[in-house]
């Protein structure tokens, strides 16, 4: 078959059974959207930024588990579209990602949007391509789309000069992937599983450490079975919520940073760590020296680099973690006994009971951790979590109960302000029958205030629930912490009136200061079938907590603050 | 923790931007490079990087599994089974007095690369200590400009 590189762009998108693509034209991808005009394979969504072009396919991705796609042009467009890249690139989420480039004989000439893309891509991307010849597109594209969504996931980018897509070319579509150089590991090394359920059985204190790669490698119901099996307590990382579900007996909760005491008390005790997907950051272990010091490490995860990184392991496994543990529960099955961690959980039972995830209720003011509560109590299951960054996402991962993977999208590694609604718009279009909620905050939510614009046009109901503080509270809070209340440039009494603002844009805005009106705006929201946004007035200065000050020990926690 | 000298051996697919990759990562996660050198390998699609670098032994581990990473990087050999070879030029003024150049460019697999009105440029290939060596002891006859190849290096 003969097409164009523009053609083969839509062909390629059709073989892999893309069925939305999020976008924002321009002159070096415009052959790309003509095609896009004439198909109707796949549907395309505009959005106002290219950066939320990207963050709506990566919400797509995390909400679906399928590779979001995105077009931008060249130049500008491209350097938009890099947060987003840098975002998927750091929580492992597959993504391709077509941009437009110069003709291949201007390239060099700093022609009109001309950005060396593939150079600033280099680091935040799995894997990228410059295609300098049509014949190359069909095998590129094939390999792009399996290098996005095999071994550890990630965003590839593929950068097209208008030329090339113009060129006339043959297509075949590779129905098989040969690449040479290119080859994850899926299954485990038996020698290696057999020595770690060895270690798991001479354990007294183990504790499930899980992070995302659970979700990535869709192990939920694995990671279940094998910490029930083995009555192993477990706690979850921020990217890992949902893989064990709030009502699981054997979740202590969020560790790290703001996780809660038992979880990080769990890890300093610990005899045994068992590491499912997790990579071992800062904003998990604190000070290493003092990291679970009295733990042997297992360490299953897909990416070799990942293991051994930050802390020595004693147990690796490499290899896919839904293929690892489906191999160890039979082992598991004949060796491991769980009665034997009842004292350990006993244990940590306790300190759950003595420090639990709390804070202080008020019927004067609304609460931020009251309100994600109250959205947990009404909408629970039936709604996918988005959030933006700081206090609020941190009061979302502690208090909605989540209760299964994908329930829950954010920013964790790179921590972009402004991920929250793109990213929704994503999740919502790929779980239609989900009502999706974006937590927000004041700073946040005007970082990519503008996709109100793409979620009026395309009929896509998400509800913003912004806590509002009217400060940049995440920095705020360590301003009062660590900075003698010197408040730098985090004061923003100075915003617009976002019930209007939303208005403006043909959506709906409530203004809420009370919990009945809260509960009232939640429902209206619910049933409005357009993009709302609550303003909720909240405590100014209220912490999150507790907290692991940066570089501090798990086990030496801020339960609260005095002032 | 003891800070160690590696050679490592890279094989790569010989693609647009693949010399990119590699140093950028080195860049970007702060890792030495000590010497680097690139070249296709006959008949094949691949080419081969020779890169010296140094580091304590969970950087050198975390080098090779970050170039294993890379999708164009087919093997990563960091046997200490190499034969590792440098190749220096020197440029020695015509004025100078030669006495004893001859018996030392012997003793260091050396040679005189060529010679011209105003200089000669003498070439010798060897191991990069006997290099370093070879390159003190050349100073008396007063080069003018010296140029090192980086390694080369071949596993047994």
């Amino acid at each position: 078959m003969e097409l164009s590189g523009s053609q083969m762009v839509i062909e390629a998108l059709r073989k892999e059974n893309v069925s939305v693509v999020f976008g924002y034209p321009g002159g070096a991808i415009m052959n790309v959207y003509d095609e896009v005009y004439k198909q109707n394979h796949f549907k395309h969504i505009l959005t106002r930024h290219e950066q939320a072009a990207i963050h709506a396919a990566d919400g797509y991705a995390r909400a679906s588990g399928e590779v979001g796609v995105a077009f931008v042009t060249s130049g500008p467009g491209f350097t938009n579209a890099v947060t987003g890249l840098a975002t998927a690139y750091m929580d492992s989420i597959p993504m391709v990602v077509i941009s437009g480039q110069v003709p291949i004989s201007m390239i060099g000439t700093d022609a009109f949007q001309e950005i060396d893309a593939v150079g600033i891509s280099r680091p935040c991307v799995k894997h990228n391509y410059l295609v300098k010849d049509v014949k190359d597109l069909p095998r590129i594209l094939k390999e792009a789309f399996y290098i996005a969504r095999s071994g550890r996931p990630g965003p590839v980018h593929v950068d097209i000069p208008k030329d090339v897509t113009a060129q006339i070319g043959h297509f075949a579509y590779p129905a098989e992937i040969k690449m040479q150089t290119y080859k994850p590991t899926y299954k485990g090394n038996p020698r290696q599983i057999k020595k770690a359920i060895e270690a798991i059985v001479a354990s007294k204190r183990p504790v499930l450490y899980i992070g995302g790669g659970a979700i990535n490698s869709n192990a939920a119901e694995e990671v279940r079975e094998f910490a029930k099996i083995c009555g192993i307590p477990a706690v979850e990382t921020l990217m890992a919520r949902g893989v064990m579900g709030h009502e699981n007996p054997l979740l202590l909760g969020m560790l790290g940073m703001h996780g809660c005491y038992s979880a990080n008390m769990a890890m300093s005790e610990a005899d045994l760590m068992i590491a499912f997907g997790s990579r071992f950051d800062d904003r998990v272990t604190g000070k290493l020296s003092e990291f679970a010091k009295h733990a042997k490490i297992i360490h299953i995860d897909i990416d070799p680099s990942s293991i051994g990184k930050i802390v020595p392991i004693d147990y690796p496994i490499v290899g896919d973690l839904k293929n690892v543990i489906e191999a160890m529960i039979p082992l598991a099955k004949e060796h491991v006994e769980a009665d034997r961690y009842k004292p350990w959980r006993d244990l940590l039972n306790r300190y759950n009971e003595i420090h639990p995830l709390k804070y202080e209720d008020s019927n004067e003011v609304i609460k931020p951790q009251w309100a994600i509560e109250r959205v947990g109590e009404l909408l629970g299951d039936k709604a996918l979590i988005c959030t933006d960054v700081g206090q609020h996402q941190m009061w979302s991962a502690q208090f909605y109960p989540f209760s299964y993977p994908r329930q829950w999208l954010t920013s964790g590694g790179l921590g972009t302000m402004g991920y929250g609604l793109p990213a929704a718009l994503g999740a919502k279009v790929a779980m239609p029958e989900k009502t999706v909620i974006n937590f927000t905050g004041d700073g946040s939510i005007l970082m990519n205030i503008q996709e109100l614009m793409t979620a009026v046009e395309s009929q896509i109901p998400v509800i913003n629930v912004i806590l509002n503080n009217q400060f940049l509270g995440m920095v705020r809070q360590w301003q009062t912490f660590f900075y003698d209340k010197r408040y730098s440039s985090t004061d923003l009494t100075m915003q617009p009136d976002f019930v209007k603002l939303v208005e403006s844009f043909g959506g709906r805005g409530f203004r809420v200061k009370s919990k009945e009106e809260f509960d009232k705006a939640l429902e209206e929201a619910v049933a409005s079938n357009t993009v709302c946004m609550i303003d909720v007035n909240v405590d100014r200065f209220e912490n999150v907590l507790p907290m692991v000050p940066a570089g501090g020990t798990l086990y030496n926690m801020m339960l609260e603050y005095k002032e | 923790m003891e800070h160690i000298r590696r050679v490592l051996s890279v094989i790569v697919l010989n693609e647009d931007g693949v010399l990119s990759r590699i140093s950028g990562l080195f860049a970007g996660r702060g890792y030495n490079i000590d010497s680097l050198t690139v070249a296709p390998i006959p008949k094949t699609n691949l080419s081969r990087l020779t890169i010296v670098t140094s580091g304590n032994a969970p950087v050198l581990e975390q080098i090779v599994k970050q170039l294993h990473k890379l999708i164009p990087t087919y093997k990563v050999i960091e046997s200490g089974q190499f034969v590792e070879k440098e190749l220096a030029l020197v440029k020695i003024p015509l004025n100078e007095d030669f006495n004893g150049l001859d018996a030392m460019l012997k003793a260091y697999n050396g040679t005189i690369a060529s010679s011209g009105e105003e200089f000669i440029v003498v070439m010798v290939a060897d191991d990069y200590d006997r290099i370093d060596n070879f390159l003190k002891a050349v100073k008396k006859y007063n080069p003018t400009d010296i140029v090192r190849s980086g390694s080369v290096a071949l596993d047994m």
